[in-house]
């Protein structure tokens, strides 16, 4: 389980989070959502221990991250996949030596089993092997990259929590829609607790089973998507009020 | 404000210099990184060295020479190479080439992977970037700039030779055995001490940039030339108060 207490966050003098309260189980698909720069990144990034909070903690586990010595960050770390926004593939290696990276670094596997994981990882996140695995990333399209990214952190250590940074900004409709059917294989066949942040809301609507709406560093909504519809919350009506057709448009979330 | 501005950053380096002497120390060791920088650092670095060392044995060779021959001491031409090379010039020209060639590289790299949170994701995949790119590029600078160093040397001790012998009438002999008079042991440490010392001045000024570096693009523009900048600077500074000390020091074995 993974909790977060009254937690508080600044980058220098700009205060980011102001009290942040959530619990989240395993299985969920969390949704946070809220304009730019109301510290929805800052949320995953206290979550692996990229940072710390100013005051309050980070439970994962019934263990506070950041009290942690280094070898035991890892530790979690690796029950956790991290999707970056753009995709944050080491742009020097290939797509193969991406999706592979973890199994490179940290398993004695021989080359040609890495290579079969790599290839069979490929194709689960829907990118054709053969075709990709020897280019560099900035050969792909954006959305390839950022399925290569999905496909990185699964092939890491089989995680149970996946962290998605924004995983549709950017990308054509097209592309955006296959990401979030992957992101919702992955939650109904591997049953992996998925937490994604983003503001783009259309695309939340059809991924989560529970919305969180930050809005200047506070929680202001945490319920269903049905509570989302009905909710008289001020700053919630106000965030959701260009938004209001495809909120109420949504009728089929399980699109796949 | 600037000069707080200053304090802060220095002491941050400082702190820096130490992870990086105690990140040295610890394992993983990689070694396919490591040899991938001795060759991009090091041999890569190589022809830059070489055209920097004859030109500046020639230039330097052909103005002394001139000078001595007005006190008739054209002789001396040799050992007055050699105590300059080895001592100084050897050093000092091979710190700040490799300085300018490396050290904006390695800013500019670290710096980018961090605008695209490459160094995040490494964190997140359970990988220390002090052990993963700082410390393969240390360990290419400490045995690479002082190997450079020695080949400028050389070269720049033959630049000498030729414009001696071709172009000022010195006897290629009388110029060989000045040159062995001055190449005392006293000398050739402090001129392997020298480079020993800058590349550290160059691994942590530039890598500390590179993670410090802070506003997309522009910002790792700006770090990079701050860091060519400093670890130039440094390497001038470090280079005089090195000389004083260590020769303060090893002055009866010279």
């Amino acid at each position: 389980m993974i909790e977060f207490r009254n937690v508080h966050f600044a980058y220098d003098e700009k205060e980011v989070l102001r009290g942040i309260n959530l619990q989240i189980d395993y299985g969920e698909t969390v949704v946070i959502m809220g304009p730019s720069g109301s510290g929805k990144s800052t949320i995953l990034r206290l979550l692996l221990g990229l940072e710390c909070p100013q005051k309050g903690d980070v439970i994962i586990d019934q263990q506070d991250i950041c009290n942690l010595p280094e070898k035991d960050k890892r530790e979690i770390r690796k029950n956790i996949g991290m999707v970056f926004q753009n995709g944050a593939l080491f742009d020097s290696l290939s797509v193969g030596e991406n999706v592979g990276y973890y199994l490179f670094e940290h398993t004695r596997m021989t080359l040609d089993e890495i290579s079969e994981k790599v290839e069979k990882m490929l194709g689960f996140v829907g990118l054709d092997s053969d075709e990709i695995i020897d280019s560099l990333p900035e050969q792909l399209s954006g959305g390839m990259q950022r399925r290569v990214a999905i496909g990185r952190a699964l092939l890491s250590t089989d995680p149970k929590i996946m962290l998605y940074d924004e995983p549709t900004t950017g990308l054509d409709p097209q592309s955006g829609a296959n990401i979030l059917s992957l992101i919702k294989k992955l939650h109904l066949e591997r049953n992996i607790c998925s937490i994604m942040v983003t503001h783009q809301i259309a695309d939340a609507l059809q991924v989560g089973d529970r919305f969180v709406v930050i809005v200047e560093g506070l929680v202001v909504f945490d319920g269903s998507l049905d509570e989302l519809r009905e909710s008289q919350e001020l700053d919630v009506l106000n965030f959701l009020a260009p938004f209001r057709e495809s909120l109420h448009g949504v009728t089929n979330k399980r699109f796949i | 404000m600037w000069l707080k501005h200053m304090a802060y950053h220095s002491q941050n380096q400082f702190f820096f210099f130490f992870r990086m002497l105690r990140a040295l120390f610890r394992l993983p060791f990689y070694a396919t990184e490591t040899k991938e920088q001795l060759y991009l650092l090091g041999v890569k670095s190589l022809f830059l060295v070489i055209l920097t060392g004859v030109f500046a044995g020639m230039g330097f060779s052909l103005a002394f020479a001139q000078e001595l021959s007005e006190f008739g001491a054209k002789n001396y031409l040799g050992r007055i190479m050699s105590i300059s090379i080895v001592r100084e010039l050897g050093p000092v020209l091979t710190g700040l080439m490799v300085a300018a060639r490396v050290s904006a590289g390695i800013t500019a790299e670290i710096g980018s992977m961090k605008a695209s949170d490459q160094l995040d994701a490494m964190i997140a995949f359970g990988i220390d970037p002090m052990q993963k790119i700082v410390v393969p590029r240390l360990i290419a600078l400490v045995i690479m700039l002082p190997a450079l160093t020695v080949v400028m040397d050389v070269i720049a001790i033959f630049g000498g030779w030729a414009v001696a012998t071709l172009a000022e009438n010195v006897s290629s002999s009388l110029y060989w055995a000045s040159v062995r008079e001055r190449l005392t042991f006293g000398n050739m440490f402090i001129g392997l001490l020298k480079p020993f010392c800058f590349s550290f001045i160059i691994a942590t000024v530039s890598c500390y940039k590179g993670f410090t570096s802070e506003g997309g693009t522009k910002g790792v523009g700006r770090a990079t030339t701050e860091s060519v900048v400093l670890s130039s600077i440094m390497i001038l500074v470090v280079n005089f108060f090195l000389a004083k000390i260590v020769f303060q020091l090893i002055k009866g074995y010279l």
